[in-house]
């Protein structure tokens, strides 16, 4: 028991927010969350008289369901707002939804939304600490941590790994947080890619982009699978499914082709058949069981850390910002040279600016 | 600063710990020492040793983290979580091992901690150093060293394991402390 120096953001909304220390702490903390759901009794009563709010807007079932076990072990007490069936979107309405949290006084908020953005909006409203689960294709860092906290686990570090990304670039907030949470960590990143499900912007995202699959299957430490999203994909980014699956799906020849010690990481929900085979899947080298089972840790040391030392009132109002600058590379002119450029956020909200703000919150 | 204990006063002072328990105890059948994260974790390490050497039994240690039963988590500062593991505590006696009592916060969050984690049959504790102070009524079975401190004092429990001597050192509160520091024995 001892205390710490890192600065956490204030919110974590995205994986920019992280300086190299406090992405350590987090997966520390995430190994020490995890001893707990190994105990008879699968609680702490941390975070007991607490409040945390789970505000889904955007359909979701592993990451809503992570969060509330997660905030559950730690003794808070979860609400549940739900956007189904209503017609909560962007503008007044959100912001009354912010409103309606505010007044019931809830101590941290859990957003999804299909909006880029949304969450960042919400932290400027509030008083409280906002975690993104998940918005528009911009971020979904808890995800990339949990996927950076597996991959740690089974190799015992991050540093001179080769992750191969698959997939749906394009729409993906998960390979938007995976490549900044990757590269903090210190792997080498590599994308493979249908070329019109790349974004335009790849080019300064610090990785590097592999046409052909099998090219990059040799020394490819983990293979990371991404969802085809089509419920995302409104236009023909590729002919057909079936030739997705023949250019860019894993099967066991694939499989086969990387080394032994090889795994491979899908953050689900899969469509078993298209980019992955159920031999695949079921097969021992994918550590996706594990990956859920690490998103429960990592987002009780998220919600910790956020939480834990959130009443400053000894501090000085103004210095009691926790918003981390270091390491930050959203805000202009923090960025240090010698940080590998990552993928720049692209928010589509046309309200949203850079994706971290300084002094003036807390 | 003033030392209230130097290497062999620390190692005199836990020999008699460890004859204290196995008096209190009537042996080393099960018991469980549980030191408390960070300093009491080689104590209690070297508690077991001692026992080892009086009694020929092996007695199982276990590491306890009490941050996250701490009643006042969201006051700063930001605290990391040390390891916890603990060995199997149902019908055995629990002997929780720390090196400094102040306020009895700590304890009350480790009796907390322990009872989630199995039905001992008694639970005991073990400071190398009772500095007074108390703000709940909890109290020692054994105590290394009894130190009547004024409440700015800092006591600084220094263990080689940790930090390369055994001592304890008593200061005032303007002196930079080098071991355990105040925030950790509240």
């Amino acid at each position: 028991m001892s205390t710490t120096d890192v600065a956490m953001p204030r919110n974590l909304l995205s994986i920019e927010d992280l300086s190299r220390p406090a992405f350590d702490l987090v997966l520390d903390t995430a190994e020490r969350m995890d001893e707990i759901s190994r105990r008879p009794i699968k609680k702490v009563p941390t975070l007991r008289g607490l409040t945390v709010c789970n505000l889904f807007l955007e359909d979701s079932t592993r990451t809503r369901i992570s969060f509330d076990v997660a905030a559950k072990r730690l003794s808070a007490d979860v609400i549940t707002f739900s956007a189904k069936g209503s017609s909560v979107s962007k503008g007044e309405s959100f912001k009354d939804t912010a409103l309606t949290l505010d007044a019931i006084g809830v101590d941290a908020v859990v957003v999804r939304s299909s909006s880029s953005g949304a969450p960042l909006q919400l932290a400027r409203w509030l008083d409280v600490p906002v975690l993104n689960a998940g918005d528009g294709w911009h971020q979904h860092p808890t995800q990339a941590l949990l996927d950076a906290f597996t991959i740690r686990r089974h190799f015992g570090t991050l540093d001179g790994l080769v992750v191969t990304i698959v997939g749906d670039v394009l729409h993906s907030r998960v390979a938007r947080s995976e490549v900044q949470a990757l590269l903090l960590g210190g792997a080498r990143v590599r994308l493979v890619a249908p070329p019109t499900l790349l974004p335009p912007s790849v080019e300064s995202w610090g990785v590097e982009v592999v046409r052909d699959l099998d090219d990059a299957l040799p020394d490819t430490d983990v293979l990371y699978l991404l969802r085809v999203q089509q419920e995302r994909m409104h236009r023909a980014f590729f002919p057909t499914v079936r030739e997705y699956t023949r250019f860019y799906g894993v099967d066991s020849r694939r499989l086969a082709a990387m080394p032994e010690h090889a795994v491979v990481l899908h953050p689900g929900p899969m469509n078993r058949g298209v980019e992955i085979t159920h031999d695949v899947a079921d097969s021992d080298r994918a550590l996706i069981t594990d990956q859920v089972t690490n998103g429960i840790s990592v987002r009780m040391a998220c919600l910790y850390l956020l939480l834990a030392g959130s009443d400053r009132d000894d501090v000085p109002a103004d210095q009691r910002t926790r918003d981390a600058t270091t390491g930050t590379t959203g805000a202009a002119g923090t960025t240090e040279p010698t940080e590998p450029s990552g993928p720049t956020t692209e928010p589509t909200d046309p309200t949203t600016e850079t994706t971290t703000e300084g002094a003036d919150r807390g | 600063m003033t030392r209230l204990l130097d290497a062999d006063g620390v190692r005199r002072a836990l020999t008699r710990l460890a004859h204290e328990v196995l008096e209190s105890n009537g042996g080393a059948d099960d018991l469980v020492l549980v030191g408390i994260q960070t300093r009491g974790v080689p104590l209690a390490h070297r508690l077991a040793e001692i026992i080892e050497r009086i009694e020929g039994t092996a007695v199982p240690v276990g590491a306890l983290d009490t941050t996250l039963y701490r009643d006042d988590v969201r006051r700063g500062p930001l605290r990391t979580l040390g390891h916890t593991e603990v060995p199997p505590v149902d019908r055995r006696t629990v002997v929780l091992v720390d090196d400094v009592l102040f306020t009895g916060r700590t304890i009350r969050a480790a009796l907390d901690a322990v009872l989630e984690l199995g039905r001992p049959s008694a639970i005991r504790l073990v400071v190398l150093v009772d500095r007074g102070h108390r703000e709940l009524p909890i109290r020692a079975d054994h105590v290394g060293k009894n130190v009547p401190t004024a409440l700015a004092q800092r006591v600084s429990v220094r263990v080689a394991e940790l930090d390369g001597e055994d001592a304890v050192d008593v200061g005032e509160p303007d002196e930079p402390s080098a071991g355990d520091d105040e925030e950790d024995q509240r």
